[in-house]
């Protein structure tokens, strides 16, 4: 237990200056962390809004609450803020431009102005993106399949793709960013051996987002060229072909997917660490997991197209690939579970959101398999299962690690502490409420219920009302963590320097910290995650 | 780490060469070789990539880790081609006829 603190440091990086403009000029990693916190949840709770008049919708089986072509807009629009506006930047951009440098023990980011470009960028795309919402949206899905989106929609392809072109620029150079860093400005001593695993998770992460980023303008950009100028690319009339479409978006949009659970691996192994008091089981492995699971992932993209006309010697080695994917994953959730083996668990708020986020991974990886082989996933192709196994993903993945990333650094960007109690009984909801919506989605894929329809028949129907109610119970507990940590800025206890007894550089400065971080480099001198000895020591 | 200082005469000789390079292939554009149309003309554009890697983005006097990054750049593209040409070039392997 950390020792009472009764006031914050008297110069920290959010009063070193004051006024608008000394925010939107910044290149304090810590500042533009709090930029991208700001908007990344305005556009969390956009998709939201989008998500909320999809479930309202499908709450009855006939098409009554929205038109057919509304509703398609709806879930594409969906789809766009959360994936690229949200889940994409979340942990990277919020949480790790925040840690990054005090975790490395360096005073900024190699890059400092390029951090806030990227932040710029991110909102430029976000712009063009919002500038779609207001003018009528787009229908595509998150996908932009051509020839639909290259030659038959009538709504605004190319403004969306503009906007995720342009976001995909922030994301490479945050990569690249996060990537010089860790090479050119760790602390003394800290070695690759040393470095915490919620590095090594965005070091893989920001190697996807370099390598797999420009893929996806390029798809995106020839779509435009495509639907502008009549340029034969992938419109068969044209001499092109649809399905190099799909190669070239899912070779970046698979591994887009570890973009996004990547760092929420990285969140669940510190989290793991510091709530079960216990240094990793097999940190080497976990480490390599992570640059394993970055490499493998773009040998697997073909998964996406079986029930297309991709060569079925094709859809063979890449369900053979995918396969094996499961094992880097498989290596992570079981080496957590070991680690919380005789440690001394304590069930605070981020943990609960750390059970929340194995349990549901799980789920959702395990279901991943049954898409991978080439046989079910005709069946279920295209129906709700692929909607549910994706959101155990996404949201019970990615979410909820996002959620205890923030609740436990909380205490580091802020100062101060927030009321447990509330936020273990928010975790408890958005469990109770993420299971309510998407597991009766298998089901209802599994009996053939296909995505993306505004009706379907009446035997999906109390299926449907049980995962809007559980929307409805999931947006709840998102919003109670909104209100108590927006209060705990004023009312909250104060923090000090390291409210949960962790191990790491992070820690050791105060809270909030100073706009360089340290006052001097630290010198590194222990293994990473030395609970044992810490433990040891207070005996 | 030492700056390696490229001489401005390089520059404007791999210039030089890219300008022929880029005429030789409007040359070649003019001449009918058959399905060696493309590959000869992207075997031109290779050498000129090559070029401007190597000098105007200063890649022949750099680490070797960016050395390393950029060959990952040079691999997964070959993962791209690889993997999309499995498909492409077993179609017409495909024993069944399917519905869709």
């Amino acid at each position: 237990m950390s020792p009472i603190v009764t006031e914050l440091p008297k110069i920290h990086y959010l009063n070193a200056a004051y006024g608008l403009k000394s925010w939107l000029l910044t290149t304090d990693h810590k500042r533009i962390a709090i930029l991208y916190l700001i908007t990344v949840t305005l556009y969390f709770f956009l998709g939201g809004f989008f998500a909320l008049l999809v479930r309202l919708e499908l709450m009855t089986p006939a098409s009554d609450l929205l038109r057919p072509e509304t509703y398609n807009r709806m879930f594409t629009m969906h789809g766009i803020v959360m994936i690229f506006f949200f889940l994409i930047p979340a942990i990277p951009a919020i949480i790790g431009n925040f840690v990054i440098p005090m975790m490395l023990g360096a005073r900024d980011l190699a890059f400092p102005r390029l951090n806030l470009l990227s932040w710029y960028l991110f909102m430029a795309g976000g712009l063009f993106t919002l500038y779609v919402v207001v003018i009528g949206g787009v229908d595509t899905g998150w996908t932009f399949y051509v020839p639909y989106s290259s030659v038959y929609s009538n709504s605004y392809v190319v403004a969306t793709g503009l906007g995720v072109f342009i976001t995909g620029f922030s994301s490479i150079l945050t990569g690249l960013n996060f990537v010089v860093t860790t090479h050119t400005m760790r602390a003394p001593g800290l070695t690759w051996g040393r470095l915490p695993l919620f590095m090594w998770s965005l070091y893989a992460t920001s190697l996807v987002q370099i390598l797999g980023t420009p893929v996806l303008a390029i798809a995106v950009a020839l779509v435009g060229i495509e639907r502008i100028w009549r340029v034969g690319i992938f419109d068969p009339s044209l001499g092109g072909d649809p399905i190099l479409y799909q190669h070239l978006f899912w070779f970046y949009s698979h591994p887009a997917v570890y973009i996004m659970v990547l760092p929420a691996f990285g969140v669940v192994s510190e989290l793991v660490q510091t709530f079960s008091r216990k240094r990793i089981f097999g940190y080497k492995f976990v480490a390599g997991a992570s640059i394993g699971i970055a490499v493998y992932g773009f040998l697997v993209w073909g998964h996406h197209m079986f029930t297309t006309r991709q060569s079925v010697y094709a859809g063979l080695i890449f369900s053979f690939l995918s396969y094996f994917i499961a094992v880097p994953s498989g290596i992570k959730v079981f080496n957590w579970t070991a680690t919380l083996y005789k440690g001394s668990v304590s069930y605070q708020t981020p943990m609960l959101y750390t059970f929340g986020f194995i349990g549901l991974f799980t789920i959702g990886g395990l279901t991943g398999l049954f898409l991978a082989a080439m046989g079910l996933d005709l069946h279920v192709h295209d129906t709700y299962f692929v909607v549910a196994h994706f959101h155990y993903i996404m949201v019970g993945g990615t979410v909820m690690a996002y959620l205890g990333a923030i609740h436990y650094y909380w205490p580091k960007m802020t100062g101060r502490l927030y009321p447990d109690a509330w936020g273990r009984f928010a975790a408890l909801l958005v469990f109770v409420g993420f299971n309510l919506t998407f597991f009766p989605q298998f089901l209802a894929g599994y009996l053939g219920m296909p995505r993306r329809y505004a009706a379907y028949p009446e035997e999906f129907h109390l299926l449907n009302v049980m995962s809007t109610a559980g929307a409805s119970v999931l947006a709840v507990g998102y919003l109670v963590p909104l209100i108590y940590l927006l209060w705990s800025l004023r009312h909250a206890p104060l923090a000090g320097p390291n409210p949960w007894g962790a191990r790491g550089l992070e820690w050791q400065t105060p809270s909030p910290p100073p706009t360089f971080n340290f006052e001097k480099t630290p010198i590194v001198t222990d293994e990473t995650y030395e609970y044992s000895l810490e433990e040891e020591e207070v005996v | 780490m030492t700056v390696h200082i490229t001489p401005r005469r390089t520059y404007y000789l791999v210039f030089a060469v890219l300008m022929i390079l880029t005429a030789t292939t409007t040359g070649v554009a003019f001449i009918d070789m058959g399905p060696f149309n493309v590959v000869v003309a992207l075997f031109i554009a290779s050498i000129k990539a090559v070029l401007v890697v190597l000098f105007f983005m200063h890649v022949l006097h750099v680490t070797n880790l960016t050395k390393v990054f950029v060959a990952a750049g040079i691999v997964w593209l070959a993962i791209l081609i690889a993997l999309t040409l499995n498909d492409y070039l077993t179609r017409g392997w495909d024993p069944i006829s399917r519905p869709f």
